[in-house]
């Protein structure tokens, strides 16, 4: 039965293939020539460098909530938590200073933190949402509040500040590249590379699948459940540690104010891309297409004076809609029909 | 007493006559209510009125002065409610969550008898406040500019990174505009950085790709300022004499313009103790044998390496 199941959706996939997967990436295409037209500078190198680089934040962490998406969790909390990470890493560095001097020593410990808290909180949102029996919106909407308090707590209300000496040995790991591309750049390849893997050529990345499209079925066909709907969360907390690893060392500082909205950034990155809100269906390429094109709407913005700056908003709401529309619109589905 | 500028007129507001003998031997109670601080600048806020609290406590022992933060607009009216119903206070001293739907809470307390000082955001009914203390938000615009045709000539190009799209932007843009205006200097674009330091930092790598011959950024607040710094190093645009000029006075900003930094050479002053400044008034009000009642407009003082040391404090967090 499944197996039935299973290849006429295949089949369906390859029917409606161009405009299934063709969509964020025709969107970004679009993007790409508006930016030029307005602006020849859009496509200069230090340009992409940027857009790439900028890109890298958002999307680390959108394809681990690709993940939670995909087995039909939600995780509000990323943002929130890449704060009060990057608040414990500069706290953590800044005291660790004085035994282990400003070498690599101390990066090294600062990172290794930031690995474990953010399994850790990963985990705990995982362990809340399925031991704990309570919807993912409000257990992640509950950490975000939390893990949002103690940055402000932590920083007493201001910004928490690398200490200077090591802003020097950690400051390659944003500013420096290797083989033409910057650091975060590769770490957002690697991520997207093992996401895909993951997600598509292992039993654990079909089991998310199967709990995202039928959770019943699922635990009658022997899967763990909890088990696995615990583990997205724990990849999303681990892809949150990743993107912090790589965004501390930019500005040397976390405050309140730091990665605000990027739980929503993630998931619009997450269903631009063709992922399913509902669960049941993921794509980690269309994930990276999604986070691409999230950045470059607000760097076209800043290329032009053609729009009022408070009409931002609009122009990012509008675009995420059509790209989004691009792929589920209803031309999709009649095409799909007379075949 | 702190640096006051008394830019704007001290135009007396009521017929209300304060002498030093209102000052018995029972105690004054004066409440003192503002937003929880969710930022570095409203936490330099509140580490300002803590201060001014021991100094005015320590002072007068027959002042008591009780500080209340709320973290919105209707924690806000409760806690002026319970400081007139619990502490019966004499005084308060108010920075108004939002203007709108803290008018009416704060008439309630002036009806109770008390003395009304309004911090920074003015209530959204003229009259209701005996004293008025504020930054100058045009003020800034316009002392950054001046700052700027200084060390800019005709021709020159600048970019500027506005706040958060709110009337407070507006003033302060504006006020900077117009002063330009003339000067033969070029603004190539503004956008918003939304006083953040990563948007500061997005906001000037895209200024930076677009435009080849920049010569000064006007960032109007230090938040944004150190995005635009971090962006112009990693550029390698950080040399010829290329200068921003950021705004509020943090004290990592003021320490760096102390040691003589010349990348970010001056700041402009939008300063959180203004907390301070309007319980010290609000005290000389029970204290002074002068007249107090009026409006206070802080100065948007230029911070140079030569005056910055007395806008210091390094163990506030802003």
């Amino acid at each position: 039965m499944t197996v039935l199941a299973n290849s006429s959706l295949g089949k369906g996939k390859r029917m409606s293939f161009d405009i299934k997967t063709a969509g964020p990436a025709i969107a970004l295409i679009l993007l790409c020539i508006i930016g030029f037209l307005l602006n020849p500078a859009f496509l200069s190198e230090g340009n992409l460098t940027n857009l790439l680089t900028r890109s890298a934040f958002i999307g680390i962490i959108a394809v681990g909530a690709t993940f939670v998406i995909t087995a039909g969790g939600i995780d509000l909390s990323v943002g929130s938590m890449a704060a009060a990470i990057a608040g414990v890493m500069i706290i953590i560095m800044n005291s660790a200073v004085e035994t282990l001097g400003p070498g690599l020593a101390t990066v090294l410990l600062g990172c290794g933190c930031s690995i474990v808290l953010g399994i850790g909180a990963g985990w705990i949102n995982g362990m809340l949402t399925t031991k704990g029996k309570i919807e993912a919106f409000i257990v992640t909407l509950g950490t975000m509040g939390i893990y949002r308090s103690l940055v402000t707590y932590f920083a007493d209300g201001g910004t928490l500040s690398l200490d200077f000496a090591i802003r020097g040995t950690y400051r390659p790991v944003y500013y420096g590249s290797f083989l033409g591309l910057p650091i975060p750049v590769w770490v957002f390849i690697v991520v997207a590379v093992l996401g895909w893997f993951l997600l598509n050529r292992t039993a654990f990345g079909r089991y998310c699948t199967a709990i995202g499209s039928n959770e019943a079925v699922a635990k009658y066909s022997a899967i763990k459940v909890d088990r696995v709907k615990t583990m997205t969360y724990v990849i999303q907390g681990l892809c949150v540690s990743l993107a912090t690893i790589i965004y501390v060392p930019r500005l040397g500082s976390a405050s309140s104010s730091t990665g605000v909205l990027w739980e929503l950034e993630a998931i619009a990155a997450v269903i631009i891309g063709g992922t399913v809100l509902k669960g049941g269906y993921g794509r980690i390429g269309g994930t990276i297409l999604g986070a691409l094109i999230l950045t470059t709407i607000g760097n076209i913005l800043n290329f032009t004076d053609l729009i009022s700056n408070y009409l931002n908003g609009t122009m990012q709401g509008l675009i995420i809609i059509i790209a989004v529309w691009l792929q589920r619109g209803d031309w999709g589905k009649a095409k799909a029909k007379t075949n | 007493m702190k640096r006051l500028n008394a830019i704007g007129a001290m135009a007396l507001t009521g017929a209300l006559a304060i002498t030093a003998s209102l000052a018995s031997a029972e105690n004054i109670k004066i409440g003192v209510s503002y937003p929880t601080p969710t930022h570095a600048w409203a936490a330099g806020m509140n580490w300002h009125a803590e201060q001014a609290e021991k100094r005015l406590e320590a002072l007068y022992p027959d002042v008591d002065l009780i500080l209340v933060n709320s973290p919105d607009p209707s924690a806000q009216a409760s806690a002026l409610e319970d400081l007139v119903s619990v502490h019966k206070i004499d005084a308060l001293v108010v920075l108004p969550f939002e203007s709108e739907p803290l008018t009416d809470p704060v008439l309630n307390v002036k009806n109770s008898g008390a003395r009304i000082t309004v911090v920074d955001r003015g209530l959204s009914q003229p009259g209701i406040e005996d004293i008025y203390v504020a930054g100058n938000n045009p003020e800034m615009g316009r002392v950054s500019a001046v700052y700027m045709k200084t060390r800019l000539k005709s021709g020159d190009n600048i970019v500027v990174l506005r706040g958060i799209p709110t009337l407070i932007d507006n003033e302060r843009f504006d006020a900077f505009m117009d002063e330009m205006e003339g000067s033969g200097v070029n603004v190539l674009d503004h956008k918003h950085a939304n006083w953040n330091r990563d948007d500061g930092f997005e906001v000037m790598q895209d200024f930076l790709s677009r435009f080849p011959d920049i010569d000064a950024v006007w960032a109007q607040d230090d938040d944004i300022a150190i995005g635009v710094v971090a962006a112009l190093k990693q550029a390698g645009r950080d040399g010829d004499g290329m200068f921003v000029v950021g705004g509020a006075g943090m004290k990592e900003t003021i320490k760096s313009i102390m040691d003589g930094e010349t990348l970010v050479p001056v700041d402009v002053l939008y300063p959180p103790s203004m907390i301070a400044t309007a319980m010290d008034v609000t005290v000389a009000s029970f204290k002074s044998n002068g007249p107090v009642a009026g409006r206070y407009i802080l100065g948007a003082t230029l911070i140079t390496p030569e005056n910055a040391a007395s806008f210091y404090f390094p163990d506030s967090p802003f």
